[in-house]
Formats: C-alpha cells, sequence, structure tokens
C-alpha cells in the first residue's frame, strides 16, 4: 500500500515530544490480528487516545480541538523503536498522518514508512526545538516542500536533507519490487555464482 | 595492500548483487541478496498477499522457513486450537501460504515448532558469514554466528520473496568492547542490559554493533544470542559478534548444519570472518566487565534500568531532557523516587522469550529454584524458547525442580513477551520478566514490567520482590 505521491504538504502538525515512543504505543497488540491491512486507523496510539471503555480521553493531543485534521506529527528522538510491525506505519497512515518531522527514526520504522510512502523528515536538534518551540506559541499550519526540500511555517524556514531515493518514491509512489525484479537477470547470475562458491549453502 | 575491513563490512561485500549508488562506506546503497528467512504469522500474511494480488511466486522457496510462535497458546496440554477466532485465520493463512508457495512451515504441533529465533539456530540453519533478513525486530540475534541478521517489515519481507534482495543502505560500524571476566552471578543478559544503559535507547542508531571483548567471548553461543538479540533495544539494526569454535562446535550435528568435507570447506571460508587488525569504526566503546552488575530495569524504555541495588532515579536529579520521560515513566511504574529496587513487590514471574529461554537460561534459573517456593501470591510461569528445549530441559528434569517451585511449566512460543496470544498482564500487574521490552502495555494495558536475567526473575520469584541473585546463593 502506497500512499498517494506528493511534493508539497500543508497541514495542522501535532508535537509529541517524548523520547523512544515505540510501536507497541503506536499499535498495541491487539490490533495486530488480522490477515489484512483494515481497521488500523482505530487502532493508533489507541491505549493513549481511549480510556479503559473505549471513550476518546480528551487530554491527548490528537483529541483536542484543533487537531481535527492533523496530518503532520512532530515528534521525539528515536520514533518508532521496537517492534518491527508495520501496522504502526499503516495505522498513521490511516488516521491521515502523511509526515512525521523529528531528529532521528528507528531503522525498522523507517524502511516501513519509506515503504509506504509516509514522509519522515529529520531535522537536527536545534532547528527540530525551535519548530517545536515555534508550533507551541503558535497553532499555525505547517508546510512540508519536498522539492526545496524545506519546512515552512510562519516566517520559519528550515531546510532538511533527505536521501534522494527516498524523496523520489515519496513524489511518485514507486512500485519497489518491479525496480528490483527488473535486475533479476543479475540476481539471478549473482546468486549462481555466489552457491557456486558457498555449497554448503546451495 | 587492500585497507583493513570490519567483519560487517566483509559480509555485505560479499552479498552485494549490485550498487545503487555511487557512494563508498556508509551510505552506500546497494542490492543485497538475502540468504534466509524466517517468517511468523503475525507479520507475514499482507506479504502472501501482495504477492498473490501482484502474480508473483517466492524467488527461492528452501531459502524460507515459517514458525508460528506469537499468537499461539501456551498451555500445558497442547492442542492444534488457537486462543481466539483472529489467531487461528492467522495460523490458518499461514499453512495455506506454505502450501501454495512451497515453504516448510511448522505449525504449533510440530516437534519442532518453538519462537523463530530459538529454532533457526537448533536447526543448526544459521551458520557464520549470512545476511538473514525477517520480519521480527530481534533478528539481530544471529549475530551471534557472526551473521548478519536485521528485522524487516511486511513490505520488505514481500520484498525478499519475491527478489531474493533488498535495497539496503550501508551501516556505519560501531564495536563495544566489554573486557576482562564478569563478577558471579552477572549473566549475558546483564552485561546487554549494561550496553543499553551505558549508551542509550538510541546508542546505537544507524550503526551496525559489534560486540567484543574477553567477557563476550567467554561466552557460550546461547549468551552470545541473548547479546545480540537485545541489541535493538539501543538502535542497533545489526549485531555482531566473531564466529569462533564455539559456533563450530554449536553447529556439530545439528540437523540442517553443514557436514563432513563441506563443514570443511566452510570452516576455511569462515576463518576470516573477523574484523582485521586496524578496521576503522565510526565508534569505539569500552566497557569494564567487573564494574557490571545484575541489572533490573525501573521504567519503561529498555535503558532505563539500573543495577539491583541501586535506588529509583529522582527524575529532578536528572539531565533535563530525561527528566520528563522519568517521571512519566515512574508514574507509569507506580513507583516512587528513592525508593530501593529490592523493595519493589511483584505480582508475576515470567521466563521465556526468544532473548532468554534456551537451555542455559532454564539451567541457570534452575540452580536458584532448586529446593525453593515461589512467594505466596506470586503468579510464575516459564515458556520454554522451542518444543525441543522443552524436551531437553524435561530430559534433564528441569520441569520437576520448576513444578516443584511452583512454576507454571507451559509450551513454547513468544507469550508473555508480547502478549498477543492469551498470557497477558491485568492493568497494574507487576512482572519479573526475562524478556526484552519494558515498554508501556507491552505484556498487557496497564502492565509494568521489569527486565532481568532469568536468575534473577527467579530470585525475584521466590523472595516476592525484585532480588540479588548474588545473595541467594545454592541451596
Amino acid at each position: 500500500m502506497t500512499g498517494k505521491g506528493f511534493s508539497r504538504l500543508t497541514a495542522t502538525a501535532a508535537v509529541m515530544p517524548a523520547a523512544n515512543i515505540d510501536t507497541d504505543v503506536i499499535m498495541p497488540k491487539q490490533f495486530l490480528k488480522g490477515i489484512d491491512r483494515a481497521g488500523l486507523s482505530r487502532g493508533l496510539f489507541h491505549d493513549l487516545r481511549f480510556d479503559a471503555q473505549g471513550a476518546p480521553d480528551p487530554a491527548f493531543l490528537l483529541n483536542r480541538p484543533g487537531f481535527e485534521d492533523c496530518r503532520i506529527l512532530v515528534v521525539g528522538p528515536n520514533f518508532g523503536c521496537g517492534s518491527s510491525r508495520e501496522h504502526a506505519v499503516w495505522g498513521l497512515l490511516q488516521y491521515g498522518i502523511r509526515a512525521i518531522v523529528g531528529t532521528g527514526f528507528a531503522g525498522i520504522f523507517a524502511d516501513n514508512a519509506a515503504n509506504n510512502g509516509l514522509l519522515l523528515v529529520s531535522l537536527e536538534a536545534e532547528p527540530h526545538g525551535r519548530l517545536a518551540e515555534h508550533l507551541a506559541a503558535r497553532h499555525s499550519p505547517v508546510t512540508i516542500d519536498l522539492e526545496a526540500p524545506r519546512i515552512m511555517v510562519d516566517d520559519l524556514v528550515l531546510p532538511f536533507d533527505i536521501d534522494p531515493r527516498r524523496r523520489r518514491a515519496i513524489m511518485l509512489g514507486l512500485d519497489r519490487i518491479g525496480e528490483t525484479l527488473a535486475h533479476a537477470d543479475a540476481i539471478r547470475a549473482f546468486q549462481t555464482g555466489y552457491l557456486a562458491g558457498s555449497p554448503w549453502l546451495a | 595492500m587492500p585497507s583493513p575491513r570490519t567483519l560487517y563490512d566483509k559480509i555485505i561485500d560479499r552479498h552485494r548483487v549490485m550498487p545503487l549508488n555511487d557512494v563508498e562506506g556508509p551510505g552506500e546503497q546497494l542490492l543485497l541478496y538475502i540468504d534466509r528467512t524466517v517468517l511468523n504469522e503475525y507479520t507475514s500474511p499482507q506479504a502472501f498477499s501482495g504477492l498473490r494480488e501482484a502474480g508473483r511466486s517466492v524467488w527461492r522457496p528452501e531459502a524460507a522457513l515459517g514458525v508460528v510462535d506469537h499468537v499461539n497458546s501456551t498451555a500445558p496440554d497442547r492442542t492444534a486450537a488457537a486462543p481466539d477466532e483472529d489467531a487461528q485465520r492467522q495460523i490458518d493463512y499461514f499453512a495455506r501460504n506454505g502450501r501454495d508457495f512451497g515453504i516448510e512451515m511448522y505449525d504449533v504441533l510440530h516437534p519442532r515448532q518453538g519462537i523463530e529465533h530459538v529454532v533457526l539456530p537448533e536447526l543448526g540453519w544459521v551458520v557464520p558469514g549470512l545476511v538473514i533478513a525477517a520480519g521480527d525486530s530481534h533478528t539481530t540475534t544471529y549475530g551471534a554466528f557472526g551473521s548478519v541478521g536485521f528485522g524487516i517489515g511486511t513490505s520488505d519481507i514481500e520484498h525478499l520473496l519475491a527478489t531474493q534482495t533488498l535495497p539496503y543502505t550501508r551501516l556505519k560500524s560501531m564495536r563495544v568492547t566489554i573486557d576482562g571476566a564478569v563478577a558471579p552471578g552477572v549473566t549475558a543478559k546483564d552485561m546487554i542490559m549494561a550496553v543499553i544503559r551505558a549508551i542509550g535507547a538510541a546508542g546505537a542508531h544507524g550503526h551496525a554493533l559489534e560486540l567484543a571483548g574477553d567477557a563476550v567471548l567467554a561466552l557460550g553461543v546461547e549468551g552470545r544470542m541473548t547479546i545480540c538479540n537485545m541489541a535493538v533495544e539501543c538502535g542497533a539494526r545489526v549485531a555482531l559478534i566473531e564466529p569462533d569454535e564455539a559456533v563450530v562446535d554449536y553447529l556439530a550435528g545439528r540437523a540442517k548444519a553443514p557436514a563432513g568435507s563441506l563443514l570443511e570447506r566452510a570452516r576455511r571460508s569462515w576463518a576470516s570472518l573477523r574484523s582485521d587488525d586496524g578496521a576503522l569504526f565510526d565508534r569505539d566503546v569500552h566497557i569494564d566487565a567487573h564494574d557490571i552488575a545484575p541489572m533490573v530495569t525501573w521504567g519503561t524504555s529498555p535503558d532505563q534500568a539500573l543495577p539491583i541495588d541501586g535506588t529509583i532515579p529522582d527524575p529532578a536529579a536528572l539531565p533535563a531532557a530525561e527528566r520528563r520521560d522519568a517521571e512519566r515513566a515512574i508514574a507509569y511504574m507506580g513507583l516512587t523516587p528513592g525508593m530501593a529496587l529490592e523493595a519493589v513487590k511483584i505480582d508475576r514471574a515470567f521466563i521465556g522469550s526468544c532473548t532468554n529461554a534456551r537451555l542455559t537460561d532454564l539451567r541457570a534459573a534452575a540452580e536458584i529454584l532448586k529446593g525453593r517456593k515461589v512467594a505466596p501470591g506470586v503468579r510464575a510461569m516459564i515458556s520454554p524458547g522451542s518444543s525441543t528445549v522443552r524436551r531437553e530441559a524435561e530430559a534433564e528434569g528441569l520441569d520437576t525442580i520448576f513444578t516443584a517451585a511452583g512454576f507454571e511449566w507451559r509450551q513454547s512460543g513468544c507469550s508473555l513477551c508480547l502478549a498477543m496470544n492469551d498470557d497477558v498482564l491485568a492493568p497494574g500487574e507487576r512482572c519479573a520478566s526475562s524478556t526484552n521490552r519494558n515498554f508501556e502495555g507491552r505484556q498487557g494495558t496497564g502492565g509494568r514490567t521489569h527486565l532481568m536475567s532469568p536468575a534473577m526473575v527467579a530470585a525475584a520469584a521466590v523472595a516476592g520482590h525484585l532480588a540479588d541473585v548474588r545473595r541467594m546463593p545454592r541451596p
């Protein structure tokens, strides 16, 4: 499931500054029992978003007035650590999140995001802090421009670096398996030589 | 003279099908050949559905093996029945995918069923120098054999099944050396928990982490698996220990391991699988083994850990960046700053998981439990890492020691490590656990997890509170 490609996004952003928000918290275990990708919007941050009776917890940021159309999260260090469950990324997208701005993301989570068209932006700690402080003071829409690439909110402009392959995939929504299978002959040739040299693996 | 290379770079070089950019070193993108994978019933279903929708087949079915482990019951009397309808649907779809795509699958009743990262090494299917990618973050375990193992999501499982490769970005290299020898009562689990505490939950982010030093190489292969398994909790995507004779000895006689002349040929190839003298690491960290004590976590992130003789930290005394997270963790855990860790009473004790449920782990717990009883009010259970471990433990009489002490002797599965089946903590329940993650809600919504070694879990179960295994010698 690749999200529709985009090169520019303007939306409400929510700041979740805690470090080490793990994929168990993003998508709790009770939502991992499907054989398809359906129904994961409800699971997003479930144990924080909903109380024991299943009612929205008004204290949770995404439940507060002004965040109904949140499409961007600004998060703390090591977001997405822990379990490999891609359900976390599927749930973020199904809820409507299109981009996450942090200082560094856990490796498997970052790969999962790339494979599904969820944009991750890594900023240095200083500009990240300025963005979070700005949003705490003024709840203004945030624009992410992938062409530049830069983040803009009011008069704040923050350039960022992004891997060219990942940027292209976000903008165009590519079929990664199809791209690799275009090299099937090279893979086959490599495999033949490799297994001949390591016959205990054949 | 070629420049000295790290073990990680040597293995990646051997598996490079083609470059995908023109960077050299970290950041190089390449198409990486994957030797083997293991599948489970909960992260793979959508990958197989994707193959079906695109009309694609599996590139090399014999390079994959499936094991049911996450959602199955661990009730002592094993049946094929899953704990609930959703779990049954995942198990049934898993079996169908094995049949349709030609992949060997171990179902719940298979005599070799168990937790994927316990089963693969047991079979002798993990040998030095491989690249193994699998849909579970603890795939780092295979670094114990000098193989690159890394976790992937479901989209990449589909990619791997369809192409036997993954587009890959070469990581930076980091080495943690643990010099010297550890004191009695200090285990592989304490060593990796001390590393995670020292460098933080994101301390090895973006790096392949090589673990080196006398204390690491003094461990048996099972202890090395514990270390590499849990290295993912400090952000390492890959963990590696150079393979030595202990690894070759471990492989001897295992069902899928090479033997005879093939083994001899393999050994000659494996001899070069070590970081060259003078190889440059992007980061180098040294830890003195003498400084490591039995560890427990007090918070909700694996780096929120302390030696057992410590006290719950005062957030006000912590660096500003850690303060708010520590306050939240202490509140969630129902603890008070300044409280002695050994005063923390427990409701549950759990020995299990791909981190710490192998035979040596069970032996260590049995040493503590022999002739002792679980404290009143504590529910204690053991879920062996595999059905094979369960049989081997029973052959040694360990099950008798556990049940006499008051532990439930259960079947194998991931069980209470992530509570996807019916092994779950009730809200507010506190568990001494030999597992790998103390995240909020990990073992059940509102559940409170303290991570520690299997021997420390046994000591806590007997004491009724977190306890120092060094002061609980063999009876």
